[in-house]
């Protein structure tokens, strides 16, 4: 690993301080993602400004029945938070569902929200890369676009945002909290995360020397039904090939309210605003949330197999187009995992 | 150079190492104690994990300068009930990713008593999942065997989490 300036904030103050007079510097939260793209030499920050110790590390709930969640959160002490898992299980659901037991006890919030958006080709140092190397150009286009995006992707980057957490915090209308030296400021969720267009390499809304101080959650009386699920490779321990965050409030057989995101498909967290505009007011039956899944994926973009894969390659997947190295699959699945999710709410919502 | 003051299996330890140093390089190579493993170096795999303040954590992606004053438990400190039942159970073939097994499996059944869930609990609001075959496996999953032993190993924790 390329060698850093290494500074331990004691207080917040400090830390935007030690960041804002250090060109280049990065925070450091739990690590799980900045010092493995620093061994890879992906990212080579001269300085890091270690924010582990801060005391940012407190759920409390908000006078208005909303929730406060400090940027220094672990994944696990979220996960397991008794208000978080009555009041919007979707989001323990989402930490649950990512990563490891090991990680999850050291990933913060804020590193959450701010992990890079990638894919194996920005870890290849050896590949092209619009989001490592602006300008570059991206292997990815021509090549295994599995775990690629199908929603909001550029000319330039398909990467898909790798977040569970972000998916569910997408869906339940977070608020960033956010701090520098020029005071503190407030990002509703949906502005965070940018899509990649020509810059790929500008991921946030955020200057490099603003620090996520808090997530605040405004009460959502329809979150206490909600519901997160992966579709992945493997049972455990992958990111989303698909992913659903969604709360649903059903009256008198109709859609009463809803709030609906994405992962795994989406060059950013997803909210799925398309469908959840069709669904509000509709039967809630399987056949308005197919329609309403139709809608949000009517603007996707999937991929075939890499043009220089051997014919044997090919052949050797189930459909014989070597759909396992592309991405279109993801159209469909994201629509089945969409209606499948809300069907499961409806019913559950009828049975109670 | 950073001093960084741990406590390493109870007892006190300090040593001088660059910021990029992790947790798992300081352990091995700075205080001679391999049984911690080095598999992935990246978080994939789980043979670094040891416990922090009697936490699971990859150590590959914690640098040592970051757990100053902390207390560190590696599998050279462990005497637990598991050890013989990985032995008992076949837990493992080429013994590689077991200190990693042992030390994630010691910090999961604490998570566990303490009523954390796991991604395949489905009742959320309660207050703790019986300790399945499906749990387990899924608390686990943050450490790979490349022998396959994992029927063993299920076999190993259950034995050890009692009914
Ligand atoms: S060596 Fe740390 S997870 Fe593989
Ligand atoms: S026993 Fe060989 S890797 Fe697990």
């Amino acid at each position: 690993m390329r060698p850093f300036a290494y500074v331990s904030a004691r207080d917040v103050e400090s830390a935007v301080e030690a960041v804002a007079e250090h060109p280049g510097a990065r925070f450091l939260g739990g690590g799980t993602n900045l010092v493995d793209l620093m061994r890879e030499g992906v990212e080579r920050p001269r300085t890091v400004v270690d924010i582990s110790r801060l005391p940012l590390t407190g759920i409390e709930e908000l006078p208005d029945g909303g929730l406060r969640i400090g940027a220094l959160v672990r994944n696990s002490r979220l996960a397991a938070d008794p208000l978080v898992r009555s009041r919007c299980p979707v989001l323990a659901q989402a930490v649950l569902n990512g990563a490891s037991g090991q990680l999850r006890n050291m990933a913060t919030v804020g590193g959450n929200l701010l992990q890079r958006t990638r894919c194996p080709y920005f870890y290849d140092t050896a590949s092209r890369c619009n989001k490592r190397e602006p300008g570059a150009g991206c292997d990815a286009m021509e090549g295994f676009s599995r775990s690629a995006a199908v929603l909001g992707t550029s000319g330039e980057c398909i990467a898909a945002h790798p977040s569970d957490m972000c998916v569910a915090l997408a869906a339940l209308d977070a608020v960033v909290e956010v701090r520098s030296v020029r005071g503190t400021r407030r990002v509703p969720f949906g502005e965070l995360h940018r899509l990649p267009g020509g810059t790929p390499h500008i991921e946030t809304a955020l200057d490099g020397d603003e620090l996520i101080t808090a997530v605040e959650l405004p009460p959502l009386p329809l979150a206490a039904r909600s519901r997160y699920r992966k579709v992945r490779d493997r049972a455990s321990y992958a990111f989303a090939l698909v992913s659903v965050a969604a709360a649903l409030e059903v009256r008198d057989g109709a859609v009463a309210d809803v709030r609906l995101a994405l992962g795994g498909v989406g060059a950013k967290p997803w909210r799925a605003h398309e469908a959840e505009a069709l669904l509000r007011g509709a039967p809630a039956v399987e056949e308005s949330f197919r329609r309403a899944a139709d809608a949000e994926f009517a603007a996707a973009e999937g991929r075939s197999a890499p043009t220089g894969m051997p014919d044997s390659r090919r052949a050797a997947d189930a459909d014989g187009q070597g759909a396992r190295a592309g991405n279109e699959f993801k159209i469909e699945l994201g629509r089945r995992t969409v209606v499948a999710v809300l069907r499961r709410l409806a019913d559950e919502g009828s049975g109670a | 150079m950073v001093e960084v003051r741990l406590r390493v299996n109870g007892t006190a330890r300090e040593i001088d190492v660059e910021p990029q140093v992790s947790l798992l390089d300081a352990l091995r190579e700075r205080l001679g104690m391999t049984g911690t493993k080095k598999g992935c170096d990246q978080g994939a795999c789980g043979a670094c994990t040891v416990l922090a303040d009697g936490e699971r954590i990859c150590s590959c992606l914690a640098l040592a300068v970051q757990y100053d004053g902390r207390e560190i438990t590696t599998i050279e400190g462990v005497d637990h009930p598991l050890q013989a039942a990985f032995t008992e159970h076949d837990g493992f073939q080429c013994g590689y990713c077991t200190p990693g097994q042992i030390c994630s499996a010691i910090g999961m059944l604490a998570e566990h008593k303490a009523g954390a869930p796991s991604a395949v609990t489905e009742e959320l609001d309660g207050d703790g999942a019986e300790l399945t075959d499906d749990e387990i496996r899924e608390r686990m999953s943050g450490n790979l065997c490349r022998c396959g032993a994992y029927n063993g190993i299920v076999d190993a924790v259950r034995e050890v989490a009692g009914p």
